[in-house]
């Protein structure tokens, strides 16, 4: 199997590993677009999606049912919707532009799925492989720089639209962005301040990150949300604005500018805006949970090498390699849970609370708090 | 595998324009072929909650917004600054400490500066 791998050609293997990887991330978008109105439902009290079923499939005795009862076929006919229902290009647009705008947002969801890793297995010395595409040593950096590229998309689309409300919602958005975009950063300094400890090469790269979250002893096994939970605060509320996501959903806006940037579209074009969302939220949910929740790691203070020598697994790189991933992609669909729950708990904020929340309140205590983690790693490590 | 890491970026990132070219083309070939497009005035006129479209698109908007984003490219610069220093941290003498600790307080200072002057108060 190992050898079969290794026989084929690198092209070839880049390009398998890829598709691998798209086939595992696109699904979880794809399926959290149903969760989000199954959980929705849950929390108002509704059964949510329930009818749908094709005539062909009824008959499968339990399955059948329990698909029905899930949404899942709502899921695919509006998949199948999308892409054949009128695709309307209004007269008043600026075509190029407005046919732009939906490819350019899928180009920060695609692009920063290579720089994630997602699990990791121990070659024949012991050491953590990481399971990644691109092992880039600028790792969290080439993420901020690939996915604050979605600010075009949206203030494109809100332009080409050459319509009111699409225009308020595109300045809106750009607006927002760029604001939560500071705070953002700001937030993980620490994290990497810490991690680059003396002795060792510097790097922004994400698996070293995870690495140092499993190490032996108290502090070496800790998850920096435990170490550093402002950061992990100031990081996820970020989050919430950068994705877009209720309460900080002022690009889109329903109550007061229809559908905000998107109102004109419609479509397959339209959709293409909700996968790139959804894949932006998974993309983030994945770097909180290798900066915070300590990556493929099953629990705080029990490493993966610990759960590898429990289980006989240390020998079997691809076993644990799969096991690595499972627990990996369980933390990031718990925090897309989350990202729910918080969608559907809160009320959304007015824009000047928006505003205010992301330069007053999160950006000077981003600030705060990387002047004092500055001065706490400076005098323990020196 | 010794593939450059990089090229995985420029691979998805031409997966990532190819993907929806390829989906829209084959939603505009089933337009083209199964389903003619019908424009009508209404389809073409400007959305706006039913009623006939009013005025020009082009409307003024806040001039706040320029302020947020000129405050957004000062204070992005300083924080990328930020990130080598991160990476560099723990080699550094005392003195960088000090010299960062002074260039973070620049940061904070201009965000004082821009908060006392009203420029984050939405109006």
């Amino acid at each position: 199997m190992i050898e079969l791998w290794s026989n084929l050609p690198p092209a070839l293997q880049m390009l398998l590993k890829g598709l691998a990887v798209i086939a595992v991330i696109f699904p979880i978008a794809g399926a959290s677009s149903l969760a989000e109105r199954k959980i929705s439902a849950a929390f108002q009290g509704r059964p949510g999606p329930n009818r749908a079923i094709p005539i062909w499939f009824a008959w499968v005795p339990v399955i059948g049912p329990l698909l029905q009862k899930l949404g899942v076929f709502h899921l695919m006919s509006d998949g199948l919707k999308m892409l054949f229902k009128e695709d309307p290009l209004p007269g008043h647009v600026n075509k190029p532009y407005f046919i732009l705008a939906p490819i350019l947002a899928m180009i920060p969801a695609f692009t920063t799925v290579s720089v994630v890793p997602f699990g990791a297995y121990f070659d024949a010395a012991g050491h953590a492989v990481p399971l990644m595409l691109a092992n880039v040593d600028v790792g969290i950096l080439a993420v901020f720089a690939v996915g604050s590229l979605g600010v075009y998309a949206l203030i494109i689309a809100g332009w080409a639209s050459n319509s009111k409300y699409p225009f308020l919602g595109g300045v809106r958005a750009s607006a927002q962005l760029i604001s939560y975009e500071l705070s953002m950063t700001l937030s993980v300094l620490p994290v990497f301040l810490w991690v680059n400890a003396p002795g060792t090469a510097g790097s922004l790269s994400l698996a070293r990150v995870v690495e140092f979250q499993s190490q032996p002893g108290f502090w070496g096994g800790t998850w920096f949300v435990f170490v550093m939970p402002v950061s992990a605060f100031v990081f996820l509320v970020s989050l919430y604005a950068e994705t877009n996501r209720q309460p900080f959903d002022m690009p889109e806006s329903e109550a007061d500018l229809v559908g905000g940037f998107h109102t004109e579209y419609g479509a397959f074009k339209w959709s293409l805006f909700f996968v790139a969302e959804y894949s932006h939220m998974t993309v983030g949910s994945a770097v909180f949970t290798l900066l915070f929740l300590g990556g493929w790691n099953p629990l705080p203070w029990v490493p993966l090498s610990d759960v590898a020598v429990w289980l006989h697994l240390a020998d079997s790189p691809v076993l644990l390699g799969l096991l690595s991933i499972a627990i990996f992609l369980g933390k990031v669909i718990l925090s897309i849970f989350v990202f729910m729950w918080v969608r559907w708990t809160l009320p959304r904020f007015r824009y000047d609370q928006v505003m205010k929340i992301g330069w007053q309140r999160l950006l000077p205590l981003a600030i705060a708090n990387l002047i004092v983690y500055a001065l706490a790693i400076a005098v323990i490590q020196k | 595998m010794n593939a450059h890491p990089y090229l995985f970026l420029a691979l998805f990132l031409a997966v990532a324009v190819a993907f929806p070219l390829l989906l829209l083309s084959v939603a505009r070939l089933w337009v083209r072929y199964f389903q003619p497009a019908k424009p009508g005035p209404a389809k073409n006129s400007t959305y706006e909650c039913g009623l006939a479209a009013s005025g020009d698109s082009w409307i003024q908007f806040k001039a706040h917004y320029y302020l947020y984003a000129i405050l957004f490219l000062l204070f992005d610069v300083e924080v990328l600054f930020l990130l080598p220093f991160a990476v560099t941290f723990t080699t550094l003498p005392l003195g960088a400490l000090v010299a960062m600790l002074v260039f973070i307080f620049l940061l904070a200072e201009g965000l004082v500066w821009a908060w006392h002057r009203g420029h984050l108060e939405w109006k």
